[in-house]
């Protein structure tokens, strides 16, 4: 009886291993090109990962194939999970180099980039980040572009923000270890002082999901702006204590927090919550449109999008990378990554939908403006605020 | 006055959490007491009677909710103990210790597989997440209620142990296994028994937690899971009472700490604590004299 257990358990577990190697080899025919999308799909970063995946794919669907080269090809897209972890992410990017894609896209959450930039700069793989906002990213690895703004830019937007709305005093929440967050305080707080502002600064630990006291202190010292640019995980969670709390202040955050998880959270709550972003939903009609039809007709997207079908920036963002990598396949004329990574720095797109890409020498997107929202608690939407430059 | 007015919304807070603390810490400590094993696996039930919760509202009532967390909670301890466990009694106490790892890594991973390691939010239950006011400090309705329970159900417990038949099995077992069996006593009633007041108690934590940090996700078991642990270990492994004294402890100490501005350091300070436990009085609080035939 027993052995027969362990014979069947066994069975079992190697058909699953199995399976699992099946997937791999259903890419048949010389005409397909492949695209690496770097994003997490689990972990802290996971929910954020997964829409702007989103983007890529519904830009997939769009525009499934490319013209390199006078030769026509089918695009498919090879998906990994760097389950927003900095060890993780390393794996990831080595699967995507050994099953030979053409161009990298991502990822959301700037440490598992800076992680794995050395893998794809080992390789000579080209590397497009998406919504990766660290400078750290781009500035020591020849082979990352990116086409969204900076962090000092974004901090810079942010603290200007603040200032011009009267708030003199600011608490800042970073995570530990969290390049992303303890990079946009950083910025946030030395532009924030320049402009004469006074900051109270903290962080929390790893896996913490007690924001109890970090919000007594900031009603303790006596802020006016809560600014905890963190995971959006994170963030339902102080949204969740501010409102119990009576947090009294606004709260202040970056790109990551445009996701309908924060609208989500804020609905029906007594709290403000103000953003900064790429994209404002609206801005192109067509793609608004068009992504919202795809995400109702899907049934993985839709709940990948967290239920309902809100256009995220990241998402958008997502959909313009991928237009960058056909762009640049076709200026290079050829598939293979070299070529695609020496065509990259000359590049200038348009058409997209959240504005042109331009590279500068450090291979960063030319960016001038972020828009600034704020979250309607109740209708759980995104109001357009301002456009808000860095001057 | 002023002193009060400051720190009453950390000391609140904390001893909130406190109880919560207790409530799983109850479970690692009983097994602990009868097996000799630290249930590694605890933290990761905690989580799933959490997850359980969600997909349950959308279908049942509340009150038909909550019962059912419970009841789950303990058909899947008991379930653990019954398939990962008890085979093993009589292995090499490190076997079941990596039975026990490996069970809660296939908690995880499995939710992680369930979920797709989205965060899953926890419905509101609307009693517990009332907004109230006390003295100078605004909290939920939750962390008000959390230490009242808690009290009330670790009394019934320490009654339970001390006054009922299967109680005094219980501490027969926990004092020698092998006679207390040679006495009569069914073993593996015991165990199961543990098994249900512990997971059944971390279900009830698990509502009142989630109530007030409202994010679940496959990891959301490990950290108050190892805080509940060190807490079982302050308060002497073993002792209920213990336990429960040192997670109210742990829970108000590290909310002290992050008023203090020293938020960083938080999570260093409970594991700083297990260690100079460890080195100075190994056997914690209320912890009996080590007698161990090992």
């Amino acid at each position: 009886m027993k052995k027969v257990l362990v014979i069947m358990l066994t069975l079992l577990l190697s058909m699953s291993m199995l399976a699992g190697c099946g997937g791999g080899s259903s890419s048949g025919g010389g005409d397909t090109i492949k695209i690496g999308v770097f994003e997490p799909a689990s972990g802290d970063n996971g929910a954020g990962g997964k829409q702007e995946t989103l983007g890529i794919q519904y830009a997939n669907q769009v525009q499934p194939t490319v013209e390199v080269g006078g030769k026509e090809y089918n695009v498919e897209l090879v998906i990994v999970d760097n389950e927003s972890d900095n060890a993780k992410a390393v794996t990831a990017a080595q699967s995507l180099v050994s099953q030979n894609v053409s161009v990298v896209l991502g990822s959301y959450g700037s440490g598992v980039s800076i992680a794995a930039a050395d893998v794809f700069a080992d390789a000579g793989m080209p590397a497009i980040g998406v919504t990766c906002t660290n400078p750290q990213v781009t500035a020591d690895c020849e082979q990352y572009f990116r086409i969204c703004f900076l962090d000092p830019f974004q901090g810079t937007v942010l603290a200007n923000y603040a200032w011009e709305n009267g708030m003199k005093k600011a608490y800042c929440l970073s995570k530990l270890g969290d390049d992303y967050s303890v990079g946009l305080v950083n910025y946030f707080v030395e532009a924030f002082k320049k402009l004469g502002g006074e900051v109270v600064e903290e962080q929390f630990p790893d896996k913490n999901s007690d924001f109890t006291s970090y919000v007594a202190n900031a009603k303790k010292a006596g802020c006016d702006v809560f600014f905890s640019p963190v995971s959006t995980e994170a963030a339902a969670l102080i949204i969740d204590q501010a409102e119990a709390q009576a947090l009294g202040m606004p709260i202040l955050a970056g790109d990551t927090w445009d996701s309908n998880v924060i609208t989500g959270a804020a609905q029906g709550k007594n709290v403000e919550v103000v953003v900064t972003t790429f994209y404002q939903e609206g801005g192109n009609a067509d793609f608004d449109k068009g992504i919202k039809e795809w995400i109702e007709g899907d049934s993985t997207a839709m709940t990948n999008n967290g239920g309902n079908s809100d256009v995220a920036a990241v998402t958008a963002m997502g959909y313009d990378a991928y237009f960058v990598a056909l762009e640049a396949m076709k200026a290079a004329g050829s598939t293979a990554p070299a070529d695609i990574l020496a065509a990259l720095p000359d590049l200038t797109v348009s058409n997209l939908v959240c504005g042109d890409v331009s590279f500068n020498e450090v291979g960063d997107a030319n960016k001038t403006e972020a828009f600034v929202k704020k979250c309607n608690t109740e209708t759980g939407a995104w109001d357009f605020l301002k456009k808000q430059s860095a001057e | 006055m002023g002193f009060i007015h400051t720190w009453l919304p950390y000391i609140l807070a904390g001893i909130a959490v406190g109880g919560q603390y207790a409530l799983i810490a109850i479970g690692y400590t009983m097994v602990y007491g009868i097996l000799r094993l630290i249930n590694f696996a605890h933290g990761d039930v905690f989580m799933w009677s959490g997850l359980i919760m969600v997909y349950l509202i959308t279908i049942l009532p509340l009150w038909a909710s909550v019962i059912l967390v419970i009841l789950f909670a303990i058909v899947l301890g008991t379930t653990i103990e019954k398939v990962a466990y008890r085979p093993l009694r009589s292995a090499p106490r490190m076997s079941i210790m990596i039975s026990a790892i490996g069970v809660s890594y296939l908690l995880q991973n499995f939710a992680l597989y369930i979920t797709g390691g989205l965060t899953k939010t926890y419905p509101t239950i609307a009693w517990l997440q009332k907004t109230v006011q006390i003295g100078s400090a605004t909290t939920k309705m939750v962390t008000v209620i959390t230490p009242i329970l808690t009290i009330v159900l670790v009394f019934l417990l320490v009654m339970l142990i001390k006054h009922t038949k299967i109680g005094m099995a219980m501490r027969a077992v926990s004092r020698d296994f092998e006679t207390s069996s040679l006495m009569g006593i069914d073993i593996n009633r015991v165990i199961t028994v543990t098994f249900v007041i512990g997971c059944g108690l971390a279900a009830i934590g698990s509502v009142l937690y989630f109530s007030n940090y409202t994010g679940i996700q496959p990891m959301s078991g490990a950290m108050p899971g190892l805080k509940a642990f060190v807490a079982a270990v302050f308060g002497g492994i073993g002792s209920v009472p213990g336990a429960v004294v040192g997670a109210f402890i742990i829970g108000v100490c590290e909310n002290i700490i992050k008023g203090t501005g020293w938020t960083t350091f938080s999570d260093a300070f409970t594991f700083v604590l297990l260690i100079v436990i460890l080195m100075v009085k190994p056997t914690g609080l209320f912890g009996e004299k080590n007698i161990d035939k090992v």
